[in-house]
């Protein structure tokens, strides 16, 4: 086959001219890894409050986490980076909108990014939420009532602390989850890993490479967070509480 | 604010399911129907007491689980075309179409999730039922054929579905192809008649209809198919 491989080409100057093919990759690494961080911290918390007010007994607040978890999941993830992109800041009062599009370029594509990704990841973790306070049994709750505890204080004492440590495994691949997600924020601009690898590709033709070398980057990352998830898990466990499982979602 | 043409949506309709959405419709479909075929293939492989089958089975499956999907439409994008020339013995890379390609990756990127899913299903079926066909005198494919993938696929109905909604979901990711899929169609007359807002919000809309609609029935089918134990 006639493909000229060239390992060299990692070190050779990019195309902005002051870095090297290794380099944009890396700072590619840099902005998927900062905008999986901003977008997970999202996640969590409202991840969290979404599906503690799915378990309440109060109806509204059940209809209300469950239409949000349908609004966001059945709308395709680029489908929604575009509407944060494209569409809010045209909805925005007009002064609002024209400085949001005139953020400096990262920014741009940066900020739509995480939040977006962030919302989009927030139903996804609400879900093992609400899963993992379900699968407790409900003597918890009812221990809690008859301790003396406000509704507040029995999640935040008994079912959130337990509940967070049955869902270590599905958060994890969803951890993972969301880093590869961001990948999709190259479709709105933003140079992540795999946005850098197809410019050097665009750049280079050297296909193969830049693609091997974004694939190599993303199971490093990857497994450094399963080990580092897997610390994590075990750091925090309860001696002698094995406690229910709850299954893991898809990609 | 307020200057919005939503009539734009009204003129482009014909466009858009009539090119786009049968695009998408037709990659699913044939994303879902391979992406089975191989993912229980690679359940069975990886289930296998046989080194050889299941390392690489189970290499696959995790290399494609830990990279992201566009990196994997990228890949056998360029990819495809030397694997072709490799198998036909040409000299030179084969022209495949986008359409082709984009079929291929989304079966084969499927295919490592169903194969979890087919997995689950298999190990669902006690042992005692293989046992049983092989005391029968079926072979490993006939007890596999008769016993345990009908079971497994009953059982994994209901998962193998919602995988299929995200697939559909996934597939608006051809976009970074160029390809006329229904976001692609959607994108192009909202470049082209500067309507981003109203094209953008109607796509989201229509893939919330669908993808929500199929859920209901996913749900439906749950409680018509569960066996009572």
């Amino acid at each position: 086959m006639n493909y000229h491989w060239n390992w060299g080409i990692f070190w050779e100057m990019s195309a902005d001219g002051r870095h090297t093919w290794f380099m944009t990759l890396i700072m590619g690494l840099g902005w998927s890894l900062a905008t999986a961080f901003c977008a997970g911290i999202i996640a969590i918390s409202l991840g969290t409050a979404l599906g503690v007010i799915r378990t309440t007994p109060y109806k509204w607040a059940v209809r209300l986490g469950n239409a949000y978890v349908e609004l966001f999941r059945n709308i395709p993830l680029l489908v929604q980076l575009f509407l944060w992109f494209f569409v809010m800041p045209e909805l925005l009062p007009k002064a609002m909108g024209t400085a949001i599009k005139q953020m400096s370029p990262p920014w741009a594509s940066f900020v739509p990014a995480f939040i977006g990704l962030g919302l989009f990841t927030a139903a996804r973790v609400s879900e093992q939420v609400r899963a993992g306070i379900q699968a407790l049994p409900r003597g918890q709750a009812a221990a809690g009532t008859a301790m003396g505890l406000t509704l507040a204080q029995t999640y935040r004492y008994i079912l959130l602390p337990m509940a967070f440590r049955i869902i270590m495994p599905p958060l994890t691949s969803e951890t993972m989850n969301l880093i590869k997600n961001t990948s999709v924020a190259l479709t709105i601009g933003l140079i992540e890993l795999t946005a850098a690898a197809r410019s050097m590709q665009e750049f280079t033709f050297q296909v193969f490479e830049a693609f091997t070398a974004a694939t190599v980057i993303y199971i490093v990352v990857n497994l450094t967070v399963v080990n580092l998830m897997r610390w994590f898990e075990k750091s925090i466990a309860i001696p002698g509480f094995v406690g229910p499982q709850v299954a893991e979602g898809a990609h | 604010m307020g200057d919005f043409d939503f009539g734009v949506i009204e003129r482009s309709l014909g466009y858009l399911f009539k090119e786009g959405m049968t695009f998408t419709l037709t990659l699913t479909a044939l994303a879902a129907v391979g992406g089975i075929f191989f993912g229980t293939l690679l359940a069975m492989m990886r289930l296998s007491s046989y080194k050889w089958l299941s390392l690489p089975a189970t290499g696959y499956v995790n290399l494609m689980r830990s990279i992201p999907l566009l990196l994997v439409i990228f890949w056998f994008y360029f990819l495809v075309p030397y694997i072709g020339a490799w198998l036909i013995g040409a000299a030179r890379p084969i022209k495949v179409g986008a359409f082709a390609s984009s079929v291929i990756t989304f079966m084969m990127f499927e295919a490592a999730y169903y194969s979890e899913i087919m997995r689950a299903g298999i190990q669902s079926i006690s042992r005692g039922q293989v046992w049983a066909g092989y005391a029968l005198g079926l072979n490993y494919w006939q007890s596999m054929k008769e016993i345990v993938l009908p079971q497994a696929f009953r059982n994994m109905l209901p998962i193998l579905l919602t995988q299929t909604i995200i697939l559909f979901q996934d597939t608006s990711l051809v976009y970074v192809l160029s390809i006329t899929d229904f976001l692609g169609a959607a994108s192009k007359i909202a470049q082209r008649d500067g309507r981003l807002v109203e094209m953008y919000i109607f796509a989201a809309i229509v893939y919330f209809i669908v993808s929500f609609g199929l859920s209901l029935l996913v749900k439906q089918l749950q409680k018509k198919i569960a066996i009572i134990r």
